[in-house]
């Protein structure tokens, strides 16, 4: 406990200069309340002031308010309006004061003055920064054409660069969190249910009694709504049934933990369901009425009996039998949760249909304690012409390939900017807003090779994270709590706004993006798709066309809308899925005319080489990734990470609790050293670490070579065929003891 | 009137929001803090178990820190809440010596420092910080004088225990489990 530890030496200090009394006294000049004068009273007398925001620390985007008192920035809290977080924030929304008071934040814009990556840069004005980023982009676009430059995005002000960038002529718009995340579990249900899972996710926890949890650290991943009705529904009585290789804290709430050799999931979910079938587990109407190729879903799974997934997966037969009839018996309020960060193996969007096919046969899709129906606000846009036509994309650097890829690849585009003799056209420009690509991309040292080829980098962030570092320009954004921001606008099942409001005035000369955006436009002579005079303008405009404006926006902050819809399907009522066949796909026709397997198949992966251990990561609750590690609130609660051993192999390496080691992979990359944590929540053939710390940017002093990171790590890729998801869980890692 | 706290440790994720909420209510220093999370786990691989507790100052009913400080700085409040007068504190640390929970620290303005179960918004009928953050709704607080609140309820139909009780000091936060 490092408090204690805290505790401990401040009274070794104190003991060994002064005089605890003088201490006690001479430090109390700043606090002596009036005689009498309590806590309370004291509070009575402050001036309070609270703002309207939804948070940007992580993409669940809570709405709640921002408190001041006596001019001072107090605490943010909840809106209990707000289905994302019902009032209450999590342990990162509550501190995000800390992204507003960090003082390693961008101050000024900086504009490059030697080679990339040297790190030499000179304060500019805003003025020199656009017109550089200006004349670049229109040397770019004379030269090669406006689709060269890509735009990487991750956050509420990636919009505004959107829109920039879709003016200018290019759609070459990508998230990190789709390729590199939950891409796969998108492709997987629009493939079954002819539409995605979306986020904040449909799952109906709350009624929930039956949920399983495979590849889904709830509680360790704090997506607020979520773990709130996960514990609700633990603490209603719900089976959890948890498939992990870690003892996670989900799994020490459920009734059953399978502790399964990873890898090896498709293996258990196709024993699953086999047994749903031979057993007639599943909801007969349902998938009579809504589902399309039952029989042919059934033979093929035909030979994964459990007995033929217990060598595989080692989890006995028995247990897969008893788990699957568990499951059957809370139908249709039996969840299988879809998981989030789901690029694995390569093979993930055939692992999460599986999961989705089970879905479908417990009759869980549309239905109460499964998924619900969500409901979004539907705004009035805000008026501006028609984008240019775009006449090039990232799909023609991989012609024939992931072919049900919806949304651009982060990775793709990254690989795409390194010139090759047979393509014509490399991206020459990049702008990166939100996403540290150095530890967000796998290969990193390629996104590097990527950067050295360009013509132009802008990057816009609050913190000198990695990426700024190789950046030609850095447009320092003001944080959340400083800026207004477009309309939230939720899938829930309700359908809501939220405004997000400034709470204080932006710090040093930093500016929200929406501005920057709408500079850029008027260098590029694109200002009228940036046509509103000021935001709030912008703001009231949509508010007004679903019943609230601006002003009352800033008295509630969430309003509340009218759904056109019930959350669940209506009994007997017939309803079309957008598949091709209408029904829900066990049999997916899309795939099969794309030479995919229709139904999921398993395919076995690589495992680890003797003395090698399977590489897992995954989050803990106070941090969302690297752009937390330096917030000095949140890293007071977790500043570096541990690698998770099995004492058998800690054993067998001679390693030490608490010791540090370096992690080497399969390809001699290392990592900066990391602490041991020796335990049993893990099996013996993985370690696991949390992602986003290790940072390498000394410019980031709290966080900076605090732990190790796993992307580092991450030299081996698979390549998900159907969609292009990057599989990162194929490396493996040994420990190096001896220089740490 | 007796204030208590119950700590649902099915509910608890162990997320630390209860921690921060405190820092920022309570305007704790960064480094400090008045209540932290505890994971212990028990068993051998694959047979394992994991109690998560969020843990502060038990405001004890016969309070080892009341007893042993010299200037009366630590007292109990109305509603048994044990509190420090920090201008009546003298930093002798003799509260942190005694204190079999560890609960207490030395302000950086000098005086010692520690959970008040947020006496100042109780006092306005909220309730804590930490409990009213709770994203899990882990934590109750409320009166064990009053047959009918809910955590004179939840102590009477859930099994709980309290921390260290063979220090005999009468500790008032109790673990659900």
């Amino acid at each position: 406990m490092p408090e204690n530890m805290r505790r401990r030496e401040f009274i070794k200090i104190l003991g060994a200069g002064m005089g605890g009394a003088l201490v006690g006294t001479s430090f109390l000049k700043g606090f002596t309340p009036p005689e009498g004068l309590n806590a309370s009273e004291l509070l009575k007398n402050s001036t309070i002031k609270k703002t309207a925001t939804y948070c940007e620390i992580c993409f669940w985007k809570c709405a709640g308010w921002v408190y001041e008192k006596d001019g001072q920035p107090w605490k943010i809290v909840g809106n209990p309006d707000d289905p994302s977080s019902n009032g209450r924030f999590c342990p990162r929304g509550t501190g995000g004061l800390g992204a507003y008071t960090d003082p390693d934040r961008l101050k000024t814009p900086l504009i490059r003055t030697e080679e990339r990556g040297k790190q030499v840069f000179r304060e500019a004005t805003w003025d020199e920064a656009f017109d550089y980023i200006a004349d670049k982009m229109k040397m770019i676009s004379e030269k090669w054409g406006p689709e060269c430059i890509a735009l990487f995005t991750h956050g509420s002000g990636g919009d505004y660069f959107k829109n920039l960038l879709k003016a200018y002529g290019s759609n070459n718009i990508a998230a990190p969190s789709y390729a590199q995340c939950r891409g796969p579990r998108e492709e997987a249900y629009v493939l079954t249910f002819g539409e995605g899972v979306d986020s904040p996710e449909r799952t109906d926890l709350l009624n929930s009694k039956c949920i399983v949890l495979i590849g889904s650290h709830i509680g360790e991943n704090m997506h607020n709504g979520q773990v709130q009705e996960f514990s609700e529904a633990v603490a209603n009585g719900a089976s959890v049934i948890t498939v992990d290789p870690r003892f996670s804290t989900a799994a020490s709430k459920s009734k059953y933990w399978l502790p399964i050799k990873p890898a090896t999931d498709t293996a258990l979910l196709l024993a699953w369901i086999h047994v749903i079938i031979e057993e007639e587990l599943y909801d007969k109407e349902y998938v009579e009425k809504y589902t399309y190729g039952f029989d042919l879903l059934k033979e093929s799974v035909s030979q994964n009996t459990p007995e033929w997934a217990y060598p595989i997966t080692t989890i006995k037969p028995h247990i897969i039998r008893e788990t699957a009839r568990e499951m059957g018996k809370h139908v249709p309020a039996t969840i299988i949760h879809p998981g989030r960060h789901v690029t694995w193996y390569g093979d993930d969007t055939q692992r999460v249909r599986a999961g989705a096919i089970l879905n479908a046969l417990l009759g869980s899709w549309g239905r109460r304690g499964g998924f619900f129906v969500p409901a979004k606000a539907h705004l009035a846009k805000y008026p501006m012409p028609k984008f240019p036509d775009s006449h090039k994309d990232w799909r023609q650097a991989y012609p024939g390939k992931y072919p049900l890829a919806s949304l651009a690849l982060a990775s793709g585009i990254c690989d795409a900017t390194i010139p090759t003799p047979e393509r014509d056209c490399s991206f020459k420009g990049w702008f990166v807003y939100g996403t540290n690509l150095i530890q967000t991309l796998p290969q990193p040292e390629k996104t590097i090779e990527a950067i050295q080829a360009l013509e132009l980098l802008v990057v816009i962030d609050i913190l000198p994270s990695e990426i700024t570092g190789w950046a030609d320009v850095i447009l320092p954004e003001c944080t959340y709590l400083e800026r207004y921001d477009d309309v939230r606008v939720s899938p829930a099942r309700i359908p809501t706004v939220a405004l997000r409001a400034p709470a204080f005035e932006p710090q040093f000369n930093t500016k929200p993006a929406s501005w920057m955006a709408k500079e850029l436009s008027k260098r590029l002579g694109l200002e009228q798709y940036f046509a509103w005079e000021t935001f709030e303008e912008y703001l009231d405009y949509q508010f007004k066309s679903v019943g609230t404006s601006l002003e009352e926006m800033k008295q509630i902050g969430v309003k509340k809308l009218e759904s056109d819809h019930p959350i669940y399907f209506l009994n007997g009522e017939d309803y079309e899925f957008s598949t091709p066949t209408g029904k829900i796909e066990l049999y997916s026709t899309t795939l099969a005319e794309h030479g995919f397997d229709p139904v999921p198949k398993y395919t076995a992966h690589p495992e680890p080489p003797e003395g090698f251990y399977r590489l897992l990561y995954g989050r803990a609750p106070m941090h969302t990734f690297g752009r937390t590690t330096n917030n000095p609130l949140l890293a007071d609660l977790m500043d570096e990470n541990e690698v998770w051993v099995n004492p058998k192999v800690a054993n067998k390496w001679g390693l030490h609790h608490q010791q540090y080691v370096i992690l080497e992979n399969q390809d001699g990359k290392r990592s900066n050293k990391i602490r041991v944590k020796v335990t049993e929540r893990i099996r013996h053939d993985a370690v696991y670490m949390v992602h986003g710390f290790g940072h390498t940017q000394s410019k980031m002093r709290r966080s900076y070579m605090k732990g190790a990171d796993d992307t580092q790590l991450i030299s081996r890729v698979d390549l998900d065929p159907i969609m292009g998801g990057t599989g990162m869980r194929g490396n493996f890692v040994t420990f190096k003891t001896e220089a740490v | 009137m007796r204030y208590a706290m119950a700590i649902d440790t099915r509910r608890c994720v162990g997320c630390s929001d209860c921690v921060v909420a405190c820092q920022t209510e309570n305007k704790v220093p960064v480094g400090y803090c008045r209540d932290w999370i505890v994971e212990e786990m028990s068993g051998k691989y694959p047979l394992l178990s994991l109690e998560i507790r969020s843990e502060r100052c038990n405001h004890c009913a016969d309070a080892p820190c009341v007893r042993s400080c010299p200037t009366s700085a630590s007292h109990y409040e109305d509603g048994g809440i044990v509190m420090v007068t920090h201008e009546e504190c003298i930093g002798c640390k003799a509260c942190i010596a005694s204190c079999p929970y560890d609960a207490r620290f030395v302000h950086p303005e000098g005086y010692v420092d520690k959970c008040t179960f947020c006496l100042h918004r109780v006092k306005d009928g909220l309730k804590p910080a930490c409990v009213s953050v709770c994203p899990t709704h882990a934590m109750i607080f409320g009166d064990l004088d009053d047959a009918n609140s809910e955590i004179s309820k939840i102590l009477q139909s859930r099994t709980h225990k309290s921390l260290i009780p063979e220090a005999g000091t009468k500790p008032h936060v109790f673990y659900l489990l």
